[in-house]
């Protein structure tokens, strides 16, 4: 049976950012598992674009502290600090630029979409970690596995010299362990709370100590000499663990499936899990061995998903609607920092997540202050027909083809709101009055 | 294009059915008690701040940045205040000024963001909250308000996060113009919780606008000048919110540059001027509206700074510090006591007073709140009742 014109585009929101009227009818003649699978298949693991010119050097936060260290006089440390500061902050706005530019032009939305729910899943942030080309490495990480294994995610997690500076792994010492990362990693990245002990806390902590980052490279590396390489009892298990030995003890509790499982349910289907279906679909991701393609095929072509009533059952995040708005109708913003800066400003810093926990999302998304800025956003981009050059220009087949035939006004509705307009149809004008119309309708909040 | 109209459309899968509409009086002039948060960014000295200058120990410690005991205004025969600080002495002399000394948390955290984020949310150095701790104190408090605070100099609204009703507010003449824009959608609700929650936060900052617009133009000018700076400019819009009985509990301030790693003295001395200047501004306006009894001013700040100087003329980020209360029903004077500079940790100073014990201090006795989410807490006395 085809999806259909309603179901394709609930579909392609859900796994990616403004779908075309092409690409939904592409896919409406498609099964719902058909347009699945071609998603799956057809998933990247690396970025489209070229990375920024800085991404291979040793990251900031080493090289520096070595040359301040060697320059001579407090007036030279100072100058010292102060630029490699000012470059940090560039390097960071480029990143967060590279990334909107990626996540408008990518041929593979959804792993997109995915990376950045890794990204608030495994948090770090440019803020604290202070170092543009580590968060540009675990960016890289989390979009090589960002549809893989899970398994082979959290060892990298685990790895990852951003997450070691972010939680303090850096000084999880033998002698004077820190239980910070070990403490997340079981609270926000794999069980949840209620879960496990403060002596599995304390006993998963040393075996990462001396799991930190080599000072020349900025990689990872296991510092021997303060790896704690006694008897330790996590979560039942006993024996000289190490880090991997703690991933593997996790992943062996079917909680860490559920818990991963219910987070993706919030992100792509609805804001309440469904405790029979995450169950279910619990089961799919530990049959496979934590791969997370089968779950997300069975998550995405799930009764719950494909219900009707679940079109517009989630709030878009601040990049979805900005990125979202931006690809559907071909809007070029004057400089990517006009996205970072309305990122922010709608509650969505990308690289720089308000803490651990990352962006709360759903209902939160939306403040009366969030909710101004939204508007205020769009009525920018749609503040003259000029930004969006292809509609001004070629019209109504520019959203929908050159073979339209039937009600166009009709056509975009369905075309860009996932339910019927709560302020109902434009009152007259063409293409552009109708798109600006509909993108400032509360529900063009909705996805 | 858009005018102002409700409008409802039923139908799809959201669909709405109407509600009786919940009535609130929003413009009814508010005698609420409102406090005013001055958020000191970068983390403000507070040895230079709240002088220790009869302790040898300080000079000591910052043999290039101390205070001498000629400059400072003395509080009594050990502390003094900075002496750009001179314009706060008038509610000092009127006991209106109270001085909180040594305020900070256990296992302090040195990161700018993270340890802002503890002040904001209130909570243990290892824990994690998404609401702010004015959210949770004001929550059952704040009912039939358009909005229980504003943020006027940052588009945080920091120790309100959480509650959807919060606004940033840079120019409330330019929120007004934005918000007219919006069309309001009926009392409805729908089955899609997602989207009952946009239209009842739309519904609520139009409620917002409206009560905002219409005490404003009522306001009439004010009497007193304020400085022309940045945070003169944010207490003169919050002496025009409150004075024009702008339904309120809350406005956060936002005065930044503290973070002073080199070069302090006269970046800092410039700082606590551009402070006081304001604040007594904000208190003479207050005063000349009667509602200074009704106002409470508290400065809070991510940390304050090591007790010595560094080698670059200024102080790194350290742990406790003084703060400032101040209002009409404030109970003015040195509180608390004042760290030792001998008997330090690792080079910073210890706290006597957790910080939210001021504010269980504020929320209790100030607001009357007991529900106020801050758990157990010291009794401090830094608020008449």
């Amino acid at each position: 049976m085809s999806t259909g014109y309603d179901r394709a585009r609930h579909l392609l929101c859900r796994t990616g950012f403004g779908p075309t009227h092409a690409e939904i009818v592409r896919a409406s003649k498609l099964a719902p598992r058909d347009v699945v699978s071609h998603l799956l298949k057809h998933a990247r693991t690396s970025a489209t674009l070229a990375p920024p010119s800085w991404s291979s050097e040793v990251p900031l936060l080493l090289a520096r502290r070595a040359k301040i260290k060697m320059a001579s006089g407090k007036k030279e440390k100072q100058r010292l600090r102060k630029q490699s500061n000012a470059i940090a902050a560039t390097r960071g706005l480029e990143l967060k630029g590279w990334w909107y530019a990626e996540m408008t032009r990518t041929d593979s939305p959804l792993t997109e979409l995915m990376t950045l729910f890794w990204h608030n899943h495994f948090t770090s942030s440019l803020k604290a970690v202070k170092s543009p080309v580590l968060l540009y490495r675990q960016n890289v990480t989390l979009r090589a596995h960002a549809l893989g294994n899970f398994r082979t995610l959290l060892r990298a997690v685990v790895r990852d010299p951003a997450m070691i500076v972010y939680l303090d792994n850096r000084t999880n010492r033998k002698r004077k362990p820190n239980e910070n990362f070990a403490r997340e990693l079981l609270e926000l990245f794999t069980l949840g709370e209620g879960h496990y002990t403060e002596k599995d806390i304390k006993e998963a902590a040393r075996a990462f100590t001396g799991w930190h980052i080599d000072r020349k490279t900025g990689g990872f590396r296991v510092n021997a000499r303060q790896h704690d390489a006694g008897q330790k009892t996590f979560m039942g298990k006993t024996g000289a663990l190490d880090g991997d030995d703690v991933v593997d003890t996790i992943l062996a509790n079917p909680r860490a499936s559920e818990y991963v499982t219910e987070r993706l349910w919030r992100a792509f289907v609805s804001p309440t899990p469904d405790a029979k279906a995450v169950t279910r679909l619990a089961k799919v991701l530990r049959d496979a061995d934590y791969e997370l393609a089968p779950l997300m095929a069975a998550l995405l072509t799930s009764p719950e998903m494909l219900d009707p009533a679940q079109a517009g059952s989630l709030i878009k995040s601040p990049v979805q609607l900005i990125v979202g708005t931006l690809k559907l109708f071909q809007i070029v913003p004057e400089s990517s920092k006009v996205l970072t800066a309305a990122g922010r400003r709608l509650g969505q810093d990308l690289f720089d997540p308000p803490n651990v926990k990352g962006w709360p999302g759903g209902e939160a998304w939306i403040t009366t202050d969030t909710l101004l800025a939204r508007q205020h956003l769009l009525s920018r981009f749609f503040r003259q027909p000029e930004n969006a050059p292809q509609l001004a220009e070629r019209g109504w087949p520019a959203m929908l083809g050159d073979g339209f035939k039937g009600n166009p006004v009709a056509a975009l509705q369905r075309l860009m709101l996932p339910i019927e307009p709560v302020f109902g149809e434009p009152g007259g004008g063409g293409p552009f009055a109708s798109a600006r119309h509909f993108a400032l309708d509360p529900a063009y909040q909705l996805f | 294009m858009f005018n102002r109209r409700d409008f409802l459309k039923v139908g799809g899968a959201g669909a709405l059915v109407a509600l009786a509409p919940i009535s609130t009086s929003l413009a009814a002039p508010s005698a609420r008690r409102v406090a005013v948060l001055v958020e000191l960014k970068g983390g403000n000295d507070g040895l230079n701040t709240v002088v220790p200058f009869s302790d040898p120990a300080y000079a000591k410690l910052r043999p290039r940045l101390a205070l001498s005991r000629d400059e400072v205004l003395k509080l009594d025969e050990r502390v003094g205040l900075h002496p750009s600080l001179s314009p706060l002495m008038d509610s000092w002399s009127a006991r209106e000024l109270a001085v909180v000394q040594g305020v900070g948390y256990d296992d302090p955290n040195r990161s700018h963001f993270r340890s802002i984020e503890i002040w904001e949310t209130a909570t243990d150095s290892d824990k994690y909250a998404d609401e702010g701790w004015l959210a949770r104190a004001l929550d059952a408090h704040s009912k039939g308000l358009a909005t229980p605070g504003v943020s006027l100099g940052d588009d945080d609204v920091g120790p309100l996060r959480g509650d959807p009703r919060a606004l940033t507010l840079r120019d409330p003449q330019r929120f007004l113009n934005a918000t007219k824009r919006l069309m309001r959608p009926t009392d409805a609700r729908s089955t899609n919780s997602s989207l009952t929650h946009v239209l009842a936060t739309q519904r609520a900052l139009l409620d917002a606008s409206n009560s905002i617009e219409q005490t404003l133009d009522k306001i009439p000018k004010l009497e007193v000048a304020f400085p022309k700076t940045n945070i003169g400019r944010q207490l003169e819009t919050a002496a025009r919110l409150i004075s024009g009985g702008v339904p309120l509990m809350a406005v956060k301030v936002t005065h930044g540059g503290f973070d002073t790693h080199a070069n302090q003295l006269g970046r800092h001395a410039a700082l606590l001027g551009q402070l006081a200047d304001a604040l007594a501004a904000f208190r003479l306006a207050m005063i000349d509206a009667s509602r200074w009894p009704d106002t409470l001013v508290m400065t809070y700040s991510e940390f304050g700074r090591r007790a010595a100087q560094n080698g670059s003329m200024g102080t790194d980020h350290g742990t406790a510090a003084p703060h400032l209360l101040m209002g009409g029903r404030v109970r003015g004077g040195l509180h608390g006591k004042a760290p030792s500079l001998t008997d330090l940790a690792g080079g910073d100073l210890k706290h006597h007073v957790d910080f939210r014990d001021v504010y269980a201090n504020v929320t209790r006795s100030f607001w009357g709140i007991s529900k106020d989410g801050l758990g157990k807490r010291a009794r401090l006395d830094l608020v008449k009742v």
